[in-house]
């Protein structure tokens, strides 16, 4: 079953998001900011991680760089959640070794639609 | 599929308000260069955009859009912070709040200030550049009228797999589009030895024939498009010629990009004109329209308060096994356990009961935190200089008492805004320092919880309460008061002693209110004043509206319960104190005061062996800064009674503030200590108009 990594400051979006995965037939494991998505993370191994990037703590972008160290992740997609549609923010991602990203606002189809590009 | 996400309106809309008021805070705080704060607040806004557009609140969306691009200003020093700049910030946290509300009791809103703000802050933010939120949020949708073939040639870069994109996936959703035929070109494999088994060598061929525009195609590449190089290339059905090209090498799908942006652009501006919702707000309707009750009904609770109730329970358990093994199994011999069971099973119900009460109780800060937001608004209105103090404020209170005194205590400060501190003049002149401080306490002192608003302005003019107290007719002018009879009369109704109205305080409608808003949770108010150090009123309140501490007394064969609070004292009647006066009222001397004798039997019509005033017992309660004395048959134990609603379970009665159910079943009425003063007064006033007519004194004055 594949199994997402949900991590996001905000109750609701993390809730709305896992629900959507969930339905779909998505395994989840969520956390509210990047310092417990890291360590949710080590010792356990995902097929996604979708992630905000304004959080307390630790941020997505730092999340992403500590990520790509771990063996476990290097190949695998993480989604940076945004409403930060510029480019500058793409760059910064892409540079932490991102996979790609959402851009908030978006509807449940369109998530399923679009992490069908990195996951099974 | 279809995904109904509307089970998380609710969090979302809790989550938004406690955004909202992380915004005020940390708006009204706020100072240049605090980067962690401005951070929390740009974090609550964008959650909040990013939770409302998902769930369909378009105008919240696009309001909390232009408050997220003036504080992604802020937060990376593109723009000063300035009081001006926070002012509109903090009227913006008003309209989103404003908005919200409206989306969730699916109301209309006051949709002229939500525009007036919202252009507020373009201008503020046209004053700085605003070129790069132009073209965010523009739907791409250019459709191709039938199916056409393309062409792509993808070739990645090695290192492509090492952000997490695998090109089979992009492949997967490629064939979602329509027919696709792929071929790999494994020519750049280099021989086995020199294989890094972290890059990837391929590179492919595809041909797809789709509806699909080439937007479509390209938004599948979207995350890949530095890492590779991509052609895509349409073959016109008809020409069966390529009539556009699209190279992914930077330049050409730049202007690419050009073209599609101006199409985009004819179809944003038709857009703009298309009615606004201003249209469909009825004019000023929303404005007068009384708020709805924002109460949504349900309480978060700490995780340890609900640790400790599943421990508990536990406990009980054990306890009941305990007891249902030595029932099947009883003689006497085992009574000694049978007791001590029993004693734990005491022990057990009542941490139980304390640990539930525990959840219906919440930090007080619940109430206090609009108050920061209030006293900044206000001292701007009045231009006095003054800061609010807060202190206790994780003192727990009953939810509903919570809900209840926030009104009253929000006239309580506008009232020591407006009456207490005076302007930095005055207070300079009198040698106190510039600005003013309000301070809000809170603290538990026995059962109650004790909210303490004070300031340290002027303190209240005795004279000049007097004087305007004889002036409207409410004392009068050769009456000698002590201090505290003079400060109770601000809160007789129709009583202001501003000398002019303002719009914040002083219309006189509003302490007679406090007051009678405070008695209606079981409280009291008092005030404490000296002239030129400032005034302290004091509101005493009962944790929790639940649960009181009762004194059983027993009248004939009925109990009845005197809430602890207003029992003064409880005596035994001596004849020598006892006066007889007109109306059949008798008067009981003590010390100083002369208390009116109620005795219950005759209010309540109970039969009773215990008429005769001699020897008898007296409860002597206060309410309203009335005594009087309660005569009873016998004095039971005091306890803690569950308060139930008589009105919910059968219909209100005068004199009678609820019921309860007492240890051995039986039911038995919470005496209404001001109801039954009321009944003995009217009473009195019915007997004495039957024996003189004439007589226009009311009995009230005999005491």
């Amino acid at each position: 079953m594949t199994k997402v990594l949900v991590v996001d400051d905000s109750n609701s979006i993390r809730d709305m998001v896992s629900f959507t995965l969930k339905s779909a037939g998505y395994q989840t494991v969520e956390a509210k900011d990047g310092q417990e998505g890291l360590s949710k993370a080590q010792g356990d191994s995902f097929d996604l991680v979708i992630s905000d990037v304004n959080m307390p703590n630790m941020d997505g972008i730092a999340l992403c760089t500590e990520l790509r160290k771990l063996a476990n992740f290097k190949f695998t997609p993480i989604l940076m959640l945004t409403t930060e549609s510029s480019t500058d923010m793409k760059m910064r991602g892409k540079a932490a070794g991102a996979t790609g990203w959402l851009v908030k606002p978006f509807n449940p189809e369109k998530l399923l639609a679009t992490i069908k590009r990195v996951v099974r | 599929m279809t995904v109904d996400l509307s089970q998380f309106i609710p969090s979302f809309l809790e989550e938004s308000f406690e955004g909202l008021e992380l915004m005020e805070s940390g708006l009204l705080n706020l100072q240049e260069g605090d980067s962690e704060l401005i951070h929390s607040i740009f974090r609550a806004a964008h959650s909040i955009k990013g939770g409302a557009g998902t769930f369909g609140f378009e105008n919240v969306t696009d309001f909390t859009h232009l408050v997220e691009t003036l504080l992604d200003e802020m937060r990376d020093g593109r723009r000063e912070i300035t009081s001006e700049d926070t002012e509109i910030l903090l009227e913006s946290v008003d309209c989103i709040r404003l908005l919200i509300e409206a989306a969730r009791d699916g109301e209309e809103y006051d949709n002229e200030k939500i525009e007036q703000t919202s252009k507020r802050l373009t201008a503020t933010l046209d004053g700085k550049d605003n070129s790069k939120e132009a073209c965010v949020n523009t739907e791409e949708v250019i459709k191709s009228p039938n199916d056409v073939e393309y062409l792509i040639h993808f070739v990645p870069e090695l290192s492509l797999a090492k952000t997490g994109n695998d090109p089979i996936f992009l492949f997967t959703a490629l064939a979602e589009l329509g027919v696709l035929t792929i071929e790999a070109d494994s020519s750049s494999l280099p021989a086995l030895n020199d294989i890094d088994p972290l890059e990837l060598y391929l590179s492919w061929q595809l041909k797809l024939i789709s509806s699909a525009s080439i937007d479509d195609i390209k938004e599948i590449f979207e995350w890949v498009e530095d890492e590779c190089e991509l052609d895509i290339i349409i073959i016109d059905k008809d020409n069966s010629a390529p009539s556009s090209t699209v190279q992914d090498a930077e330049q050409s799908s730049n202007e690419q990009v050009k073209e599609v942006k101006e199409t985009q652009e004819v179809e944003v501006s038709s857009l703009t004109d298309t009615p606004n919702p201003s249209e469909v707000t009825k004019e000023s309707t929303a404005a007068i329209k009384p708020k709805a009750k924002s109460d949504v009904g349900s309480i978060r609770v700490g995780v340890d308060k609900v640790d400790s109730l599943i421990n508990l329970v536990g406990e009980l358990v054990i306890t009941q096994s305990m007891l249902s093994e030595l029932g099947s199994d009883f003689d006497m011999s085992k009574v000694d356990r049978l007791t001590n069971g029993l004693e734990q099973l005491l022990q057990n119900t009542k941490e139980l009961q304390e640990s539930v009460m525990r959840i219906r109780m919440l930090p007080i800060s619940f109430a206090f935190n609009r108050f920061p937001r209030l006293v900044h608004d206000l001292a701007n209105k009045t231009g006095k200089d003054m800061e609010l103090v807060i202190k206790g404020e994780q003192t727990e209170l009953d939810k509903t008492v919570m809900e209840q005194i926030g009104d009253p205590l929000v006239h309580l400060i506008r009232n020591a805004v407006d009456h207490g501190i005076e302007s930095s003049e005055v207070r300079l002149a009198n040698g106190k320092p510039k600005q003013g401080v309000i301070s809000l306490d809170a603290y538990h002192q026995g059962g109650n919880i004790v909210i303490e608003i004070s300031d340290d302005g002027g303190g209240i003019d005795r004279e000049n309460v007097f004087s305007k107290a004889v002036e409207k007719g409410l004392v009068d002018a050769n009456a000698t008061l002590t201090d505290s009879q003079v400060y109770d009369l601000l809160f007789e109704p129709g009583f202001s002693t501003a000398a002019e109205v303002t719009d914040i305080s002083g219309r006189g409608v509003g302490m007679d209110v406090v007051k009678r808003n405070i008695q209606a949770l079981g409280g009291r108010i008092q005030v404490d004043s000296t002239p030129g150090e400032g005034s302290t009123f004091k509101v005493n309140l009962p944790l929790t509206l639940a649960i009181l501490d009762g004194q059983l007394v027993k009248v004939g064969t009925e109990t009845y319960i005197i809430p602890l609070i207003s029992i003064v004292e409880s005596l035994q009647i001596e004849k020598e104190f006892l006066n007889r006066v007109s109306g059949d009222m008798d008067l009981y001397r003590l010390r100083d005061d002369n208390v009116p004798i109620l005795p219950i039997y005759q209010l309540f019509n109970i039969n009773t062996q215990c008429t005769d005033l001699d020897n008898a017992l007296l409860v002597v309660v206060e309410s309203d800064g009335q005594k009087v004395g309660l005569m009873v048959d016998d004095l039971l134990a005091q306890q803690q009674v569950v308060i139930k609603s008589l009105k919910d379970n059968y219909q209100q009665v005068l004199g009678i503030s609820g019921a309860t159910i007492l240890g051995d079943g039986s039911v038995a009425m919470i005496l209404d200590i001001p109801g039954m003063i009321q009944m003995a007064l009217e009473k009195a006033q019915r007997i004495q108009l039957k024996k003189y007519p004439n007589h226009t004194d009311k009995v009230g004055e005999y005491i």
